[in-house]
């Protein structure tokens, strides 16, 4: 444990040292700040921020994830030559990389809407943008992390990563428009009900339906969601599968990353 | 004592290593020789824990190493090229070592002198040309005083002077009773410092013993031409 914190701790310092975390950071305030100050109407703004995160978000952390361990090799290597076990070290990496960038969202969005002095029945609604923003940071960073250490050639993950973020946030649902579409004719509610299940883009986007309580405005998933569920029921669903989306990855990368050739 | 058994290793379809079986003994200075692609980075990189054996055990003191982490605390590594992370500087690269491994410092004056890092200490890694880092390396490999210690083509990038301080090192070392693994292709570097030979073509040990036995299996009196009759000899088996 205090192996984990050593490493952790020593990335944060790496990452705070480059500017990249400020950029990021700064992306995210400049974002809210504009569209709560464009948008007269904070629940309309909180909207628009939400689909920036939600497109942002996993690009970013899958590709930053990716590129961190490419160039992590090198640390790895000389790490692993040191009496600590892998499994410190991976844990180590992943929160060392992850951390920064849910701290840089976390914060410049926050300090947006506390500028802004958000109104006191939208705050639950901004809540949940901070930490589905968080969540998908630590998803995608796990994802990232799989797949980097999967493959030990920089142009194959990199492109992989890529096309894992264009199938689960953009592909994705059009194939759920497509079926929805193609057996209009049969009961499928459940069938794409399921589907969904199995995207964390679309679960997040989920969570932030059930929340605004707009769910007719989010498109079909999120309407089917609200049905079936209700709006408790449904955030606790949506809220466990996304922590089997950030447990099953990172168990697998751990995995992996203990019996990679270095 | 470091006990190879029966090791395997295979990287896709390519077998590196075919039944390795052999014993390093401390006190000495144990030299893994053999043609480029022959298997003496895998072997150490499996001593070291860096790469998995697909079969066989590795023991060091009779205990098997392979899930372990541990015994790393008694081994001191320098790899064929040095890498470490390069926005940090020298000083901090070795602060950050010694607390991974939850060890102090011990008093390094002497050993950064020898390496003529002195000037070198609070440039970043980045800076440094590739022989520096390879002296920043030598000094990681002898700073926590390990037992065993492992030396991947140490002197490759080394100026004279830094090449022959850490060969007076290395020696010292082994009067120490220090058990010492060592790859090079430059034979009379060998002949200087290895007690011991291993042989390897093709990851298949061809001749494990001394210098001396070496010399005379091969009835020549210079290392270089019976390492290179013994080449020979492989290539006229192709």
């Amino acid at each position: 444990m205090e192996l984990i914190f050593k490493i952790i701790k020593f990335e944060l310092s790496n990452a705070f040292r480059s500017k990249w975390i400020l950029v990021y950071s700064l992306f995210f305030f400049i974002s809210a700040y504009l569209l709560l100050n464009f948008e007269s109407d904070n629940g309309k703004a909180a909207l628009s921020m939400m689909n920036i995160v939600l497109i942002v978000i996993p690009l970013v952390s899958i590709i930053f994830g990716t590129m961190f361990v490419y160039n992590s090799i090198d640390f790895i290597r000389m790490a692993l030559c040191q009496p600590i076990n892998r499994s410190s070290l991976f844990i180590g990496l992943y929160f060392g990389n992850s951390i920064p960038l849910a701290v840089g969202f976390f914060s410049g969005t926050l300090i947006a809407f506390v500028i802004n002095g958000i109104t006191v029945a939208l705050i639950s609604d901004f809540l949940l943008i901070l930490l589905v923003g968080v969540a998908l940071t630590f998803i995608f960073t796990s994802l990232a992390f799989l797949i980097a250490i999967i493959f030990s050639d920089k142009a194959k993950g990199l492109g992989f990563s890529i096309i894992i973020w264009m199938v689960l946030s953009v592909v994705y649902d059009g194939l759920i428009l497509f079926v929805v579409y193609f057996f209009r004719d049969y009961p499928i509610e459940n069938v794409v009900l399921a589907i969904s299940l199995l995207n964390p883009i679309d679960l997040a986007r989920i969570l932030f339906v059930l929340g605004f309580d707009i769910s007719a405005l989010m498109g079909y998933t999120g309407a089917l969601f609200n049905k079936f569920f209700g709006s408790s029921s449904g955030l606790i669903i949506s809220i466990t599968l996304l922590f089997i989306w950030f447990i099953t990855p990172t168990y697998f990368g751990l995995r992996s990353f203990k019996l990679k050739d270095f | 004592m470091i006990r190879l058994k029966e090791i395997e290793k295979k990287f896709g379809k390519f077998e590196v290593l075919k039944n390795l079986s052999f014993n390093i003994e401390p006190g000495k200075i144990t030299a893994l020789v053999g043609p480029n692609g022959s298997g003496k980075t895998t072997i150490i990189k499996t001593i070291l824990g860096l790469v998995k054996p697909d079969n066989g055990d590795i023991l060091i003191n009779d205990k098997s190493i392979l899930n372990d982490y541990h015994y790393r605390k008694n081994i001191g590594y320098m790899p064929q090229t040095a890498s470490f992370p390069e926005n940090l500087t020298v000083r901090e690269v070795l602060k950050m070592i010694s607390d991974l491994r939850n060890s102090k410092i011990q008093p390094i004056d002497e050993l950064i002198e020898a390496m003529n890092l002195t000037s070198e200490m609070n440039k970043q890694i980045k800076t440094l040309s590739g022989g520096t880092k390879q002296k920043v390396s030598a000094l990681i490999s002898l700073m926590f005083n390990p037992s065993i210690i492992i030396l991947d083509e140490p002197t490759a990038g080394l100026d004279p002077v830094a090449s022959s301080n850490l060969k007076e090192l290395v020696i010292k070392e082994k009067l120490k009773g220090k058990t010492i693994i060592l790859t090079s292709h430059i034979m009379s570097e060998i002949e200087e410092l290895a007690d011991h030979i291993i042989f390897l073509i093709e990851g298949k040990i061809k001749f494990d013993g001394s210098v001396f036995d070496l010399l005379t299996y091969k009835g020549e009196n210079k290392l270089e031409k019976a390492i290179a009759n013994m080449m020979n000899e492989k290539s006229a088996w192709n």
